[in-house]
């Protein structure tokens, strides 16, 4: 039987992504939460939202912290209450389960929740040392390993343990951008082939530049509400049905098996449990494909095939629109881009429209279920939420 | 020289490696050995523990080689990095000196720990490096 919804969205608002010259971060939010605002004119901001949970994942960007008053400050919701959540790239999947958290605990009604991250105002060089700083800093960082790298090991030893190729992995980046190519938010709307991200420059071997997610500025919203009063706000309401996160060891190299999520296999697999539903009944899922070799294992670790088969799942098409379980319709983080804090919101907004019936060209005819997987760094956090869409 | 009541720390591990040496600590209690040392036995969550030292000695579990470097590392790249296992159980990952093409290294190759000083005027932290090198 299918769980009983913890809380409902009743709107969703999403920045457009890619490069946004001369804003601050505060500004980028501002865009996603009024488009959250806009598609729901029942809300009135100021009096029904009782409390904020904002994912943000680094203050090095703009010497900015203390992020909570700053957006309910610019948003004009003071004096509402505030979180910032910080779990690296899965910083506003952790606002996201906090805001359920809060909801389900019956304290506040109606939370507004969301992420932002502003990166691309800085050097290539910079950004990736504070993304870095979400990895362990005396063996790794010490030794010279880069997010990119750390990806490489686990590419490096799924391909040695299960013959995953590199023309495998590329197929990915190609499905993604294609889905990003009819996303108008997208960073990159354009399709690539498997031998452009072949031949693209090595930047940790196996890993190429095709093989890795931008940088990327841009801001999430969703307004979250206890699902009895759900009807007062919308008639598309779509409920979270499940809610779950995990963690692993900070260190890859500490893990028992370099092939293999365990913080996505212990989310998703509480998460299966909590909604009632399997693998199977998912009909549209947004995955954190930070690196194309990332979304490999999610195939197997979030139980969509069996383990070791990632790379004949997307070399049959599986997870293509019309496929078995079609991911990241949206073009994932590869292509719709990575604004770190904001990714885990931004996940629910596409499944959110997939699940309204508001995906246009991408949309998944008749979705009803759906999942996201947001996660931190090299995978030592993960949340797993399961959607499902209101009557 | 580190004492031999070493507290079982990060910073004691890197003392040691200046000295030329690979030490983990060994839980008293269950037995088992932790390389980076931890307050705390992750198996039994005992701190009875005491230091031992590695051979440095062990095998390939994976790697990569690293093009795009983080700044402090330019000089140096490409250079591969790898995850190694040690005969005595625990896995590190460390830097493979004179690697710089993936068809230089294996997974299931065996590798063991060689060792710099680094110059007393460095930055923090102030941490000698350990190296892997085939055998
Ligand atoms: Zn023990």
């Amino acid at each position: 039987m299918v769980g009983k919804p913890l809380a409902t969205i009743v709107s969703a608002g999403l920045s457009k992504f890619g490069r946004r010259e001369g804003l601050y971060w505060r500004e980028l939010f501002i865009e996603a939460a009024t488009e959250a605002f806009d598609r729901c004119p029942n809300l009135d901001p100021r009096k029904d939202i009782k409390a904020i949970f904002v994912g943000h994942m680094g203050e090095s960007y703009e010497h900015q912290g203390h992020t909570a008053p700053t957006i309910t400050d610019w948003l004009g919701l003071t004096p509402v209450q505030g979180f910032r959540l910080e779990s690296a790239c899965a910083s506003s999947g952790a606002a996201l389960r906090c805001a359920v958290m809060a909801i389900a605990s019956g304290l506040v009604d109606v939370v507004l929740v969301g992420g932002v991250e502003k990166m691309t105002h800085r050097s290539t060089a910079e950004v990736t040392e504070f993304l870095a700083m979400a990895s362990d800093f005396p063996f790794e960082q010490w030794n010279g390993l880069t997010f990119p790298g750390l990806y490489a090991l686990m590419a490096t030893a799924h391909m040695h343990k299960y013959g995953t190729r590199e023309e495998q992995l590329a197929m990915v980046a190609v499905k993604n951008h294609k889905n990003a190519a009819i996303n108008p938010k997208a960073q990159f709307q354009r399709a690539i082939t498997i031998e452009e991200v072949l031949k693209s420059r090595v930047i940790a071997w196996p890993l190429k530049l095709y093989d890795c997610s931008p940088i990327t500025d841009g801001a999430s919203c969703a307004i979250l509400v206890r699902p009895e009063l759900a009807k007062k706000f919308t008639d598309t309401p779509v409920h979270i049905i499940a809610s779950a996160g995990a963690t692993d060891k900070i260190g890859v190299y500490e893990r028992e098996d370099l092939t293999t999520l365990l913080s996505a296999r212990v989310a998703s697999q509480e998460a299966y449990r909590m909604a009632g539903v399997e693998p199977k009944d998912i009909d549209v899922a947004e995955v954190h494909d930070c690196f194309t070799i990332a979304e490999i294992i999610l195939y197997e670790d979030l139980g969509f095939c069996p383990k070791g088969y990632g790379g004949k799942f997307i070399e049959e098409g599986q997870p293509e629109v019309g496929g078995k379980i079609p991911v990241n319709t949206s073009g994932g983080l590869k292509a719709k881009g990575h604004p770190v804090g904001a990714t885990g919101v931004a996940q629910l907004y596409e499944v959110y429209l997939q699940l309204t019936n508001q995906a246009g060209p991408r949309q998944v005819s008749g979705a009803e279920i759906g999942l996201t997987h947001n996660m931190g760094g090299s995978g030592a956090s993960a949340f797993v939420h399961i959607y499902k869409r209101g009557d | 020289m580190v004492e031999v009541s070493s507290p079982p720390t990060i910073e004691s591990f890197y003392k040691y490696i200046a000295e030329g040496k690979l030490m983990g600590v060994k839980c008293k209690k269950c037995g088992k050995v932790m390389v980076p040392p931890k307050p705390l036995c992750e198996n039994c969550m005992a701190k009875d523990l005491e230091w031992i030292q590695l051979k440095g000695e062990g095998e390939v579990i994976s790697f990569t080689i690293i093009h795009v470097p983080p700044t402090s590392f330019a000089s140096i790249a490409p250079y591969a990095v790898a995850v190694v296992k040690l005969d005595e159980g625990p896995k590190i990952p460390g830097i493979v000196k004179g690697v710089t093409q993936p068809h230089q290294l294996k997974v299931g190759m065996r590798v063991k720990a060689i060792f710099e000083q680094i110059p007393s005027t460095q930055a923090w932290p102030q941490w000698s490096r350990y190296y892997f090198q085939p055998i």
